[in-house]
């Protein structure tokens, strides 16, 4: 098979089952960098399940997942669902986990965090604990902390579901200028056609249960600004979006 | 810092005053009640042989505090570790736990040796300090978040960078809850071991007690039921002050 030098997460006839039960799969992917892929489909699909498989904490029962650096960390970003903060630690302490964890030192992993947290605009929140902080605010430190270790892939799993209109597409707009400046591979988990659009150069929509892959729409290359909101492109392709999703209904 | 509440004080001043004017009213004798000022005389008089032996005890309790401390978290980790010992052995703690000390005492003293007082009262004490501190560490050692848990995986963890950053962190207050519990105990234990030891050779307060109560000096006894009840709060205060610097 030719490599193709920049895909940083690939997924071969990947499978994953839970005892009995066919999670997910067999499933083929592969996002490059400076790519956006949003996986859209019914809860229960799998989509988290094959988001946890590439990031390496949860194994396939057969086929293939990876995750590939070339040059930053072999560990791609990770946002869940909840921010996952530690309430006894401060934002910046909070960012630097992962480089304290893979053993930077005190003042470079710190100085590392502070950039980070600026990068999200909470410059001047890294002595602020998580209590103190507003639902987006918590997104936001949890984004910086994926960002911090210079990873290849940013995997993100319904991160900002939770959190109000604006708000998601402040953070939405974060996570797509991390992708163009550190030219990330991006592979984004949401039940949300409209953000799916705005952030995805490309969505695949899932099947219910095992999950695969049953459509994938690309979606034009234009600046994501609140145009591109109203324009026809997207409504385009949310209608395709939809189409898939609302066939599957149907079917099911 | 918060201000003092002077209502509390007040009561306990109109609570001794009450206390000096009816038995000196009623002439009761100072050997059934002794008026606050008698036990203060005799808190003054009694001093040099109280203080040395309110240390003792409080070395005593402090000491069981220690080794409770040491020796319930340690098991607490060893069960988190491995959920199999908890199942088989934790049924058998609840046991020791369930039983009175008193009625354990005798034993001990006799496995230690009546020549061994000191040992014999630290493990009784340690018996009945050390159970708060193993079910809080347990229980705040499996508190630990599930999604920060994913996230330490993620970044490929070690068990000592998991431990100090992860479960230490998260089992802290719970902890602290059950070292506060274990204080009072752990002096609790210490004054009814010297009680069932029955022996001078630790020089603990509550032989100054019994040697007290067997002269018919009440306003002694008093006096060092007082200094018991000050230590137990100054242990109280200073885990409290730990707690406070912790949860800031």
């Amino acid at each position: 098979m030719p490599a193709d030098a920049l895909i940083r997460l690939s997924a071969r006839q990947a499978c994953v089952r839970f005892g009995a039960l066919e999670a997910l799969g067999p499933i083929d992917l592969s996002v490059r960098a400076g790519e956006c892929v949003v996986l859209l489909g019914p809860s229960g699909c799998g989509k988290s399940t094959l988001l946890a498989a590439l990031a390496g904490l949860q194994a396939v029962a057969s086929g293939s997942v990876q995750a590939d650096a070339a040059g930053g960390s072999d560990i791609p970003g990770v946002v869940f669902q909840e921010p996952n903060l530690m309430n006894w630690a401060t934002a910046q302490d909070n960012v630097a986990l992962p480089l304290a964890l893979a053993g930077v030192g005190k003042v470079e992993r710190l100085g590392r965090a502070q950039k980070a947290l600026n990068q999200v605009g909470l410059g001047s929140f890294s002595a602020a604990y998580p209590r103190t902080l507003s639902g987006g605010m918590r997104m936001r430190v949890a984004l910086a902390r994926a960002l911090v270790n210079d990873p290849t892939a940013l995997l993100l799993d319904e991160p900002f579901a939770a959190i109000d209109e604006l708000g998601r597409r402040a953070l939405d707009d974060l996570v797509l200028e991390a992708k163009r400046d550190q030219h990330l591979a991006v592979l984004f988990v949401t039940h949300s056609v409209d953000e799916a659009v705005y952030l995805a150069d490309r969505i695949l929509v899932l099947s219910p249960r095992p999950g695969r892959i049953m459509a994938e729409i690309a979606v034009p290359d234009v600046p994501r600004d609140p145009a591109f909101l109203t324009s026809p492109a997207f409504a385009e392709a949310a209608a395709a979006a939809r189409r898939v999703l609302s066939a599957q209904l149907v079917a099911a | 810092m918060s201000r003092i509440d002077i209502a509390p004080i007040l009561a306990g001043l109109l609570m001794l005053a009450l206390w000096e004017g009816l038995t000196r009213f009623f002439h009761v004798p100072t050997v059934i009640l002794p008026p606050p000022s008698a036990i203060g005389a005799a808190l003054v008089e009694r001093g040099p042989l109280l203080l040395p032996a309110a240390g003792v005890t409080m070395g005593l309790a402090l000491t069981a505090l220690a080794i409770s401390i040491g020796l319930g978290t340690l098991i607490a980790l060893v069960f988190a570790r491995v959920p199999l010992l908890e199942r088989s052995l934790g049924p058998y703690a609840l046991v020791l736990q369930a039983t009175p000390i008193v009625a354990i005492a005798p034993l001990v003293i006799i496995w230690t040796g009546i020549e061994n007082p000191r040992r014999a009262i630290l493990i009784l004490a340690v018996i009945v300090a050390v159970f708060p501190v193993l079910t809080s560490a347990l229980a705040g050692l499996k508190a630990v978040d599930p999604g920060l848990d994913r996230l330490f995986r993620l970044h490929k963890a070690s068990s000592t960078q998991r431990f100090l950053r992860l479960e230490l962190p998260t089992a802290a207050p719970f902890l602290l809850a059950g070292i506060k519990t274990a204080a009072g105990l752990s002096l609790v234990g210490v004054v009814v071991a010297e009680f069932v030891a029955g022996t001078g050779a630790t020089g603990g307060l509550s032989w100054r007690l019994v040697e007290a109560g067997n002269r018919l000096e009440t306003a002694t006894m008093f006096a060092a039921l007082f200094l018991l009840a000050l230590m137990g709060l100054a242990l109280n205060a200073v885990l409290a002050l730990i707690e406070k610097q912790i949860r800031a």
